[in-house]
């Protein structure tokens, strides 16, 4: 049973309108439903991931009879809490087409949702600071462009006429040079999930928020439902999308999972005019940063190390970040982190997510996506409705396998091997 | 014009006048002023524009909280944006600027956007800007990020410096209020080792701003005493300037000092058993049409100008309230003459519903319709306790509704305790009290005792009604100052479905400001519950996430920056190398002489080509001290690298050396190296100069963890010992003139090892080869690696010999088709790598199981292959992607890359190691080396990727 | 953190490398012949609890011991600390 919700366009005559009228009319962005008995797929997480699927599965595969199960309230996970940044410059076949089709979603997201995510295609600049690390970069430029997803190699007389906050005088690591993806950009991070869900919601997929998933329920080793805090709920399918509690979760229909949780930090700094033109991350430290829209500077670095479920990290690693971002752009020192924070970040044993059918017929896993799922979020949602309503794999997605350990068919960007802290 | 100085009062010295410049103006303060102070005294109301409508705003508050007066402090290299001018002690000869204006602070026609607001209302970008698709990137956008951000960076390098460091204490004082003090005081007394921090330049917090009485003496004479008892107790530490920003595991705690004699700012990380939250309230606001007009000021900052900086901050001052802090404040400003011109209660049904005044207050409307002039509003909607730090660790604050407050949890971070107005304490002595007892409980869990002396203080009157916000009023009612966060937004919010908190924050941008929403957060959560029509304590509350107040990120860098960012690590021939004129280059934290240019020498390729040429000829010279050197020893040591390395060494003689291959326990390659047998029991393991640390890690992992029951003992050695490369033909005759021991090629064959006497100094001295070469590898203790280096190339003068760097051993290791980093890549096997006999059958060893899987058995995995350009004449280059001859280039047709590529001056071409899908098999295939970052394709053949002597003939000579 | 080192006293976790869960003391039987499935579970499922975790952390910056750290994931209290090798020699049975 479908039922299409007429939802309101948003657009600049609509603002004017409302704003006349005191902006006290405006319709719900998405509705408060009872929670059903029973969906034909039921996603567990309402994160940007699940709320995505829920969007895909209903756009292109009239699949409606849908819900959304959120613990808590939607997009608080890490869509709510990431350094906003999205890309395509992977180097391995079985990353690379996948990320380069969610930017291409990204592209055309405001469109799709008519909704204004403030997707910004900036651009990226990985600095490299060695032969070594040059000749890496290029063997990834080179991936990109056979992937079709844009890349320059820029010289350092390119970088420093780009960029002159960049020290390139009396730094530690002098930069050789860096790998540019003009498409790369920043996107207004809680608004892809307001985004989703209203579309979803529009198109009658009940997101039913303050609903925790407690337990899995299986007939004949086929798993037919959840169970919740706000009572059972049958299900043709069962579609987990809870970064952040993969384990927690998977560990109800006893699954283990090849992965560890993670806390990853990240700052931004109080609204400055405009500084930086674009994303940049140094090769020499762990440092990356874009400026947001309202001027704040977003930076980040590595994980902590330590598995955690804290949702919060140690000031060792901001001082580490702090150290990469004054090695790099020693104009920073006087811009004041407003806020730090640390989410939590699923790191897969390879680096690389999961897209895939469990071993209990009828429950799917997604997750893994270690500090690169927010660039993933159309491109996942994408390819996990593919696989709900087909019950294939995307092409783009089909490296994403739970038994990929076992054939030793990994995705090690980095080479680091089965170590989820090193990726 | 509205505020003014008093004549007398204050604690300002006023024997000490400072001058100081504000936007262009030159002004005047005393010591003892905040430049704020000091602004208002000069009578300057307006002092800043809005983030989002550019509304001319003024002074709110005294303090850290301060949401509107926002300038920008210094010129050139050292502008500081942002700052807030309540918290900066003004100097003589300071600059100050207003920020976030186009035109100018007066006439900002950035101010627009205050007359479309209507439009602009929460989330209204969400909703527009969509079309046509290229304007937002090109129009939209760039015109949003234009008017947004606050103050601008200078561009250029801070030119300040900031120091970190640690310190330890059985307890951290927080706070420097009468709470913070008397708890300091206590355990201090006691003998405790206290750190007390305090924001302020001056510790006493409130009793400093206010006009209450200890021991029947004025509050911030008390507070001056208590300051220098504690001063003077030698296991006391007091910082003042020193914010606690953040509370971290283990007892650990971010604090920030600013303004030492020699940096701008120190970070410091202390560590604590215990701490005493003392850090106060935060006065809040209420929402009434008009309320962030220049010149409506926080109750509480009133006072503070009034009695702390003798500054009136208008002539005829109005009050409205909803507790019992107005009578006060009309005392106060009465008692030093200053008008006050209303009280309006909210308890007895005043309010103030409208203000009037384009750029600073001149008339309030009260609730009865009625205008009243005034140039200074002071209002107060009750406190907020100061709880950010216990909420660090996740724990949530607790809804007290006769305070109309939240207060802290019982679920603190460890070892922390809270005391005064944090609390929901009002009154002063209740907060002394609260200070002496966290103190006394702190004591007994150090095991002593502290005695309670609490002096006599009043117990003012703290009565407070929740009154949050006027209603039925027209015009917009501002919650986050800031941010332009107005009472309508709040209810626009709850209306489109953005009613969790989290919400209502990332959708209105509530509390998201640089005050992190200090006073207006819980406002704005006040009258989402009454949108929603549910009590306050189930609206629920927002996590503060650390910093406190704002910290520069050079702050957190320290010294760590420019080349001081990482530590140098340097050979032991660097000194000789730069006396050569040696080119140095990175290698990881190791600086290594990169080649060895001659005078006539026109490129650096005419550099490496002869540094090749000569050793392949004659004798050269490398400084190989920065591979990693492990020392293995112990009854089963044999038993330990047999299961460590892929390959047997269980039978590896005394006096010989072997090339061992580790694998990562996933089955792919991780380093590779040589292990010499000097002893029965002793063993020196070679890494890779980049895996040195990370391989001596794993090696304990093996020997720790998975062979405890082992007689085995490691110890890396790298910094121990220099060690020199020499090879090429002349290399025996070259060493043989060093060393007193035969190394003919008898007595010290092909991958002999053992000690030698060089130059008089116990050695080492192996037999191998990384260039092809005949060659050894001597190695003397580190300290005589200056002097081996001399003795060595004085002696290679007689052969032509020369020095090389990593450049020529780079080719000469292409030349020979070894692997290094670019094919240790971690992602390869040793299969890959043409190594996969290496990998023994007979055996367990680390990672031996998992290299049986499947994936990695693949026979079209990309495996090592040599390359060679078809036109010999074109060069070939790393990164460059393999693909058929007549191939499109697309992913689906990648064939591999190429890893290493060098132009080898022995066989007068470029040559490369590349990765090829089934590469084993197709020596002979002809394909495209395909560079398309760097617009080149070019047609490459398949060959051995072992260019140079593939029999090893001149390895054994 | 702080690390209650059992032969140092208490050191900041800054000073250490973590490798992971010390389930990875318990290597697999090779010769079994359910070694491959057993050697993947070993180096890639993780329990990965929201609460009390074994871990392993090499002390870089100390006397290079890798220790055996009981530590809980929600609140990052470390509850007890051993030296890996004496938790590896128990486990296999054997006097070190």
């Amino acid at each position: 049973m479908t039922r299409k919700v007429v939802s309101m366009r948003y657009s600049a005559l609509e603002i004017l309108k409302q704003g006349l009228r005191g902006n006290l009319h405006w319709p719900r962005m998405w509705r408060t439903p009872e929670l059903k008995p029973g969906y034909d797929v039921v996603i567990v997480g309402g994160g940007g991931h699940g709320l995505a699927t829920a969007h895909y599965l209903a756009q292109l595969h009239g699949v409606t009879n849908v819900a959304v199960l959120e613990k808590g309230w939607i997009g608080g996970g890490n869509v709510g809490r990431n350094t906003t940044m999205i890309r395509s410059n992977y180097l391995l076949p079985g990353n690379q087409p996948f990320y380069e089709m969610s930017l291409k979603l990204w592209e055309g997201l405001e469109q799709d949702l008519n909704y204004n995510a403030m997707v910004s295609q900036r651009g990226i600049l990985n600095l490299c600071h060695s032969d070594a690390q040059r000749d890496g970069f290029i063997r990834r430029g080179n991936a990109m462009l056979l992937s079709g997803a844009g890349a320059e190699f820029w010289e350092p007389e390119r970088i420093r006429s780009f960029l002159p906050m960049i020290d390139f005088d009396n730094a530690r690591f002098p930069i050789r040079g860096g790998l540019w993806q003009p498409r790369a950009g920043t996107v207004r991070h809680d608004a892809v999930a307001w985004g989703f869900a209203r579309a979803a919601d529009g198109a009658g997929v009940d997101i039913i928020q303050n609903c925790e998933v407690t337990g899995f329920t299986t007939e004949a080793g086929r798993c037919t439902g959840v169970e919740t805090t706000r009572g059972p709920v049958r299900a043709d399918k069962v579609a987990i999308c809870v970064a952040g509690s993969s384990s927690r979760v998977m560990a109800k229909a006893g699954l283990q999972l090849p992965i560890t949780s993670h806390a990853l930090q990240a700052c931004v700094t109080e609204g400055l005019k405009p500084f930086l033109p674009c994303i940049v991350t140094f090769g020499a430290g762990h440092f990356y940063v874009c400026q947001s829209d309202k001027g704040g500077l977003v930076f980040g670095g590595d994980i902590d190390g330590y598995a955690s479920y804290a949702q919060r990290g140690g000031l060792a690693t901001i001082e580490d970040v702090c150290e990469g971002g004054m090695a790099v752009m020693p104009a920073i020192g006087r811009a004041r982190i407003l806020r730090t924070w640390g989410g939590l970040v699923d790191m897969s044993m390879d680096g690389s997510p999961f897209i895939d059918r469990t071993e209990i017929p009828g429950l799917y896993f997604n997750g893994g996506w270690c500090y690169g799922g927010f660039k993933a979020t159309p491109g996942s949602g994408f390819a996990y409705a593919h696989l709900l309503a087909t019950d294939e794999s995307l092409p783009e997605a089909s490296a994403f396998r739970l038994d990929r350990f076992a054939t030793g068919a990994v995705i090690d960007e980095k080479g680091m091997g089965a170590q989820s802290n090193l990726h | 014009m509205s505020g003014y100085r008093l004549d007398a009062g204050g604690q300002i010295d006023r024997n000490a006048k400072l001058s100081f410049r504000w936007d262009g103006k030159s002004l005047s303060g005393f010591e003892g002023d905040t430049l704020a102070s000091a602004l208002l005294a000069n009578g300057q109301s307006l002092v800043a524009r809005s983030f989002k409508y550019h509304r001319p705003r003024g002074i709110m508050t005294a303090g850290s909280e301060e949401p509107n007066a926002l300038v920008t402090l210094g010129e050139g290299a050292a502008t500081t944006p942002n700052t807030k001018a309540t918290v900066v002690p003004l100097r003589d000869g300071l600059v100050a600027h207003s920020q976030n204006w186009r035109g100018s602070l007066k006439w900002d026609l950035m101010s627009l956007n205050d007359v479309l607001s209507p439009v602009l209302s929460a989330g209204f970008y969400y909703k527009t800007f969509m079309w046509p698709k290229s304007f937002w990137e090109r129009l939209y956008e760039p015109a949003i990020r234009a008017s947004a951000g606050l103050g601008a960076l200078s561009g250029s390098v801070d030119p300040d410096s900031y120091a970190n460091g640690f310190k330890h204490a059985d307890l951290l004082v927080i706070g420097a209020g009468p709470a913070g003090l008397m708890a300091a005081l206590t355990a201090g007394r006691a003998g405790l080792r206290v750190i007390v921090a305090d924001e302020d330049t001056r510790l006493g917090g409130r009793l400093n701003a206010e006009t209450l009485e200890i021991a029947g003496a004025p509050g911030h004479q008390w507070a001056t005493e208590a300051a220098a008892e504690l001063a003077a107790l030698p296991n006391v530490t007091v910082m003042p300037q020193s914010t606690v920003f953040g509370v971290y595991d283990g007892g650990q705690y971010g604090i920030l000092e600013r303004g030492t004699a020699q940096v701008r700012a120190t970070f410091w990380r202390v560590r604590a058993r215990h701490a005493v939250l003392a850090s106060g309230a935060t006065e809040r606001p209420i929402a009434f049409p008009g309320n962030d007009r220049p010149g409506v000021m926080m109750a509480g900052a009133v006072r503070t100008y009034l009695n702390r900086f003798a500054v009136a901050t208008g002539q005829q001052v109005a009050l409205f309230g909803n507790n019992d802090s107005l009578a006060r404040t009309a005392r106060d400003l009465r008692a030093a003459g200053v008008d006050v011109v209303v009280e309006l209660d909210s308890r007895a049904g005043a309010s103030v519903i409208g203000t009037n005044g384009r750029q600073g207050l001149r008339q309030i409307m009260t609730g009865d319709g009625t205008w009243r002039e005034a140039d200074c509003l002071a209002i107060s909607g009750g406190w907020s306790p100061n709880v950010h730090l216990m909420c660090h660790h996740r724990g949530r604050p607790v809804w007290r509704e006769d305070i109309a407050a939240f207060v802290p949890g019982p679920d603190l971070p460890p070892g922390m305790l809270c005391a005064g107005a944090v609390t929901g304490a009002g009154s002063l002595s209740a907060a002394l009290r609260e200070g002496a007892a966290a103190a006394v409980k702190v004591a007994e869990a150090h095991g002593t005792t502290a005695r309670t002396e609490v002096p006599q203080a009043e117990d003012e009157p703290t009565a407070i009604a929740a009154f949050w916000h006027v209603s039925g009023a027209k015009g917009r009612a501002f919650v986050d100052f800031q941010h332009d966060v107005t009472t309508k937004d709040i209810i626009q919010a709850k209306t489109e479905g953005f009613e969790a908190v989290e919400h209502l924050k990332r959708y209105t941008t509530l509390g998201m400001a640089t005050d992190q929403g200090k006073s207006s957060n819980v406002l704005g959560l006040a009258l989402m519950a009454e949108a929603r029509g549910v009590p306050i304590a189930d609206a629920g509350t927002t996590i503060f996430r650390p910093p406190y107040t704002p910290v520069p990120i050079g702050a957190f860098a320290g010294p760590h920056r420019g080349p001081q960012f990482r530590p140098v690590r340097r050979t032991p021939s660097e000194p000789w190398a730069k006396e050569q004129g040696a080119v140095f280059i990175e290698a990881g934290q190791w600086m290594r002489a990169q080649y060895f240019p001659r005078a006539g020498e026109q490129s650096w390729q005419e550099t490496v080509a002869r540094e090749v040429t000569t050793t392949r000829s004659s004798v050269g010279v490398c400084d190989v001290s920065t591979l990693g050197k492990i020392e293995v020893q112990g009854r089963d040591a044999a038993a330990y690298l047999n299961f460590v390395y892929c390959n047997g060494f269980a039978k590896l003689a005394v006096g010989r050396t072997r090339y061992g291959l580790m694998l990562r326990e996933d089955g792919f390659a991780y380093d590779d190296g040589t292990c010499a047998r000097l002893s029965e029991h002793h063993y020196i393991v070679t890494t890779t100069t980049a895996k040195a640390g990370e391989v001596y890690r794993h090696m304990e992992f093996v020997r720790q963890c998975l062979c405890p029951e082992m007689d085995v003992h490691l110890i890396s050695t790298t910094d121990g010992w220099a060690q020199y490369s020499v090879a090429g033909p002349q290399s025996r005759s070259l060493l043989s003139r060093l060393i007193d021991e035969d190394i003919s090629d008898t007595a010290y064959p092909y991958m002999a090892c053992g000690a030698v006497t060089v130059c008089g100094t116990a050695g080492r001295l192996f037999r191998i080869s990384f260039s092809g070469e005949l060659a050894y590898e001597v190695a003397v203790p580190a300290r005589y690696g200056d002097a081996l280096i001399r003795a060595l190339m004085a002696e290679a003068q007689s052969f032509d010999g020369t020095a090389y760097g990593t450049e020529a051993l780079g080719v000469m290791r292409v030349e020979k088709g070894h692997p290094a980093g670019a094919e240790l890549n971690g992602q390869t096997t040793a299969a890959d790598l043409g190594l996969g006999r290496m990998v023994s059958s007979k055996k367990d060893s680390i990672g031996a199981v998992a290299s049986r899987r499947p994936a990695l058995l693949a026979e079209d995995r990309a495996q090592l292959v040599g390359l060679v350009p078809e036109d010999k004449s074109k060069s070939l280059r790393a990164g460059a992607h393999l693909l058929a001859t007549d191939a499109a280039a697309e992913m689906g047709q990648d064939q591999g890359w190429i890893s290493s590529a060098v132009h080898s001056p022995t066989l007068g071409h470029d040559i490369a190691l590349a990765f090829l899908k089934g590469g084993a098999n197709r020596a002979g295939d002809r394909i495209r080396a395909w560079d398309g970052l760097r617009g080149r394709d070019i047609l490459v053949d398949v060959v051995s990727p072992h260019f140079y002597d593939p029999e090893g003939a001149r390895l054994r000579t | 953190m702080l690390i209650d080192h059992p032969l140092l006293g208490p050191r900041d976790a800054s000073e250490f490398t973590i490798k992971g869960e010390a389930r990875l003391l318990d290597r697999p039987n090779p010769a079994a012949s359910d070694a491959a499935e057993t050697f993947h579970s070993y180096l890639h499922l993780r329990e990965n609890p929201a609460g009390l975790v074994r871990e392993l952390w090499f002390h870089d910056e100390g006397d290079r011991s890798w220790l055996v750290v009981t530590r809980n994931t929600l609140t990052h209290e470390i509850v007890a600390v051993e030296l890996a090798r004496d938790v590896a020699a128990r486990l296999r049975g054997a006097e070190v």
